[in-house]
């Protein structure tokens, strides 16, 4: 093996994917994030579908949209591999633990919240992503993204199933995002409070903001 | 006695390694709360040996909190429910009268059971042989002087060398890491300039030492910390991921 794949397949390697590719897909919420958001302007989805017309056409946006691919695919892979190697080590369990005193839920979990993260994102992306591609594949044009929202939204077990995958974003960036800094190695007395209080915002805010865009079609805000 | 308790012990017994094991129930009456969790196994194995059983066998040595013997996880926490504190450094006054104490190994595929309560912890002195050490040359020790150390430095090596190699951090994390204990182990020499002529291939070793003694990976729960008798810091699992991370793409070890 080189030295490279060496790394990169230790378990300390195996981590540092995790923190880079977690760090990447952090980056792409934020602008997934902001350009959703243009529909709480309420104009009939002018400037949303303004936006979204140059992130599904522009070509460095979408040789990058290969990039976030192979990052979502390294995240969930290497995730699954770490989980099961890690389960691997501790082969008889204990019969009472009390793991509260030591750790939080959520930063112990991070393999569940990721499951039901990666559950909502099969049905996300089946709604919207899925359809827009194969459709632009298929004749050149793009679908009615602001439509779509507004028909998808009407049903109210969908607005309760990405509500439910907002809460789990929720829990999984409120650790995922300090611990990928603490894989990267930054963890210094004079920035770990800058960190956490930036980690925790960003947790709130982001789910937050996508919560509120299925509520807000589904209650009529957004028209 | 005034003031004695009456527990009841839930015990891991196992004959070896390539056996089950089994959970014992043992009444004991006239517990001292003065006595040392390890000087309540004592009188537990009394109890035993005089009604013909055989008596438990759980490691210890110094029983004064510095060897890293002692090893039970006590109630679904390592060294029990006190913070910075061994198991024979825990007192039954931390407990009360009438308790159900559930007492198991080290739960690791790393540290094997050897017998009821004590582990094989061999797979710690194999990841230190991998590269835990500094080559020290021969000749008489040179002036303290000429190798100037910062008192930060020299206080932070000292921190990360209180690390009594008990194993608490992988048995307390869920993934059975042992990523503070090696951290633990890197940062001391890392930091020293004693330490620093092999400074990268021991990060390179130490760790694939660790991987193939079958240790799981950090997820930054923060458990071991939490739980470590000598309170080592997260900070060192930082620095070995800067160490191993630097190490692997700056080296000349292909």
């Amino acid at each position: 093996m080189s030295w490279f794949s060496q790394t990169l397949t230790s378990s300390i390697g195996k981590k540092l994917l995790m923190a880079l590719t977690g760090l990447f897909l952090i980056v792409f919420l934020v602008i997934h994030a902001t350009i959703n958001a243009m529909i709480f302007y309420n104009d009939g989805g002018e400037t949303f579908t303004h936006w979204g017309h140059f992130m599904g056409t522009n070509p460095i946006i979408r040789t990058l949209e290969i990039g976030l691919v192979a990052g979502f695919l390294i995240h969930i892979a290497d995730g699954l591999i770490l989980w099961k190697n890690n389960r691997e080590a501790r082969p008889i369990g204990y019969a009472v633990t009390n793991a509260s005193a030591n750790s939080t839920w959520y930063s112990r979990s991070m393999g569940l919240l990721g499951t039901l993260l990666l559950i909502f994102l099969v049905i996300h992306t089946a709604h919207f992503w899925i359809p827009n591609r194969s459709n632009q594949f298929a004749t050149g044009e793009e679908l009615n993204l602001y439509q779509m929202m507004l028909d998808i939204f009407q049903n109210e077990w969908v607005v309760l199933i990405y509500v439910l995958g907002c809460i789990s974003l929720f829990w999984h960036l409120l650790h995922g995002f300090k611990s990928a800094f603490q894989t990267l190695g930054a963890n210094h007395v004079k920035y770990n409070g800058l960190i956490s209080f930036i980690g925790t915002a960003f947790s709130i805010v982001v789910p937050l903001l996508f919560a509120l865009m299925p509520i807000a079609m589904y209650l009529g805000w957004v028209k | 006695m005034e003031g004695n308790m009456s527990l009841s012990l839930k015990v891991w017994r196992q004959s070896n390694k390539d056996t089950a094991g089994g959970f014992e129930d043992y009444k004991l009456d006239k517990v001292s709360p003065d006595m040392s969790f390890l000087e309540m196994f004592d009188v537990l194995n009394e109890q035993l040996i005089e009604e013909g059983k055989e008596p438990v066998a759980f490691d210890h040595d110094c029983r004064e909190g510095i060897c890293g013997a002692c090893s039970m996880f006590i109630n679904g926490r390592p060294h029990g429910p006190l913070k910075g504190v061994t198991t024979c450094q825990l007192h039954m006054r931390s407990f009360n009268d009438g308790d159900t104490i559930v007492v198991e190994p080290w739960r690791a595929a790393a540290f094997p059971v050897i017998k009821d309560l004590v582990v094989d912890r061999d797979a710690f002195d194999r990841v230190i042989s991998a590269g835990g050490f500094i080559s020290v040359n021969t000749g008489n020790a040179q002036d303290a002087n000429s190798l100037p150390v910062p008192k930060e430095a020299a206080d932070e090596a000292f921190s990360a060398a209180a690390c009594i190699a008990c194993g608490a951090c992988v048995a307390a994390c869920k993934n059975a890491s042992a990523m503070l204990f090696v951290s633990a182990k890197i940062s001391q020499l890392a930091l020293l300039p004693q330490g620093q002529a092999e400074r990268s291939i021991r990060a390179e070793k130490m760790v694939a030492q660790m991987d193939a003694e079958g240790f799981g990976a950090c997820t930054n729960t923060g458990a071991c910390s939490a739980e470590c008798p000598k309170e080592i810091s997260m900070v060192n699992i930082a620095r070995m991921n800067r160490e191993y991370i630097g190490a692997k793409f700056s080296s000349s070890a292909v």
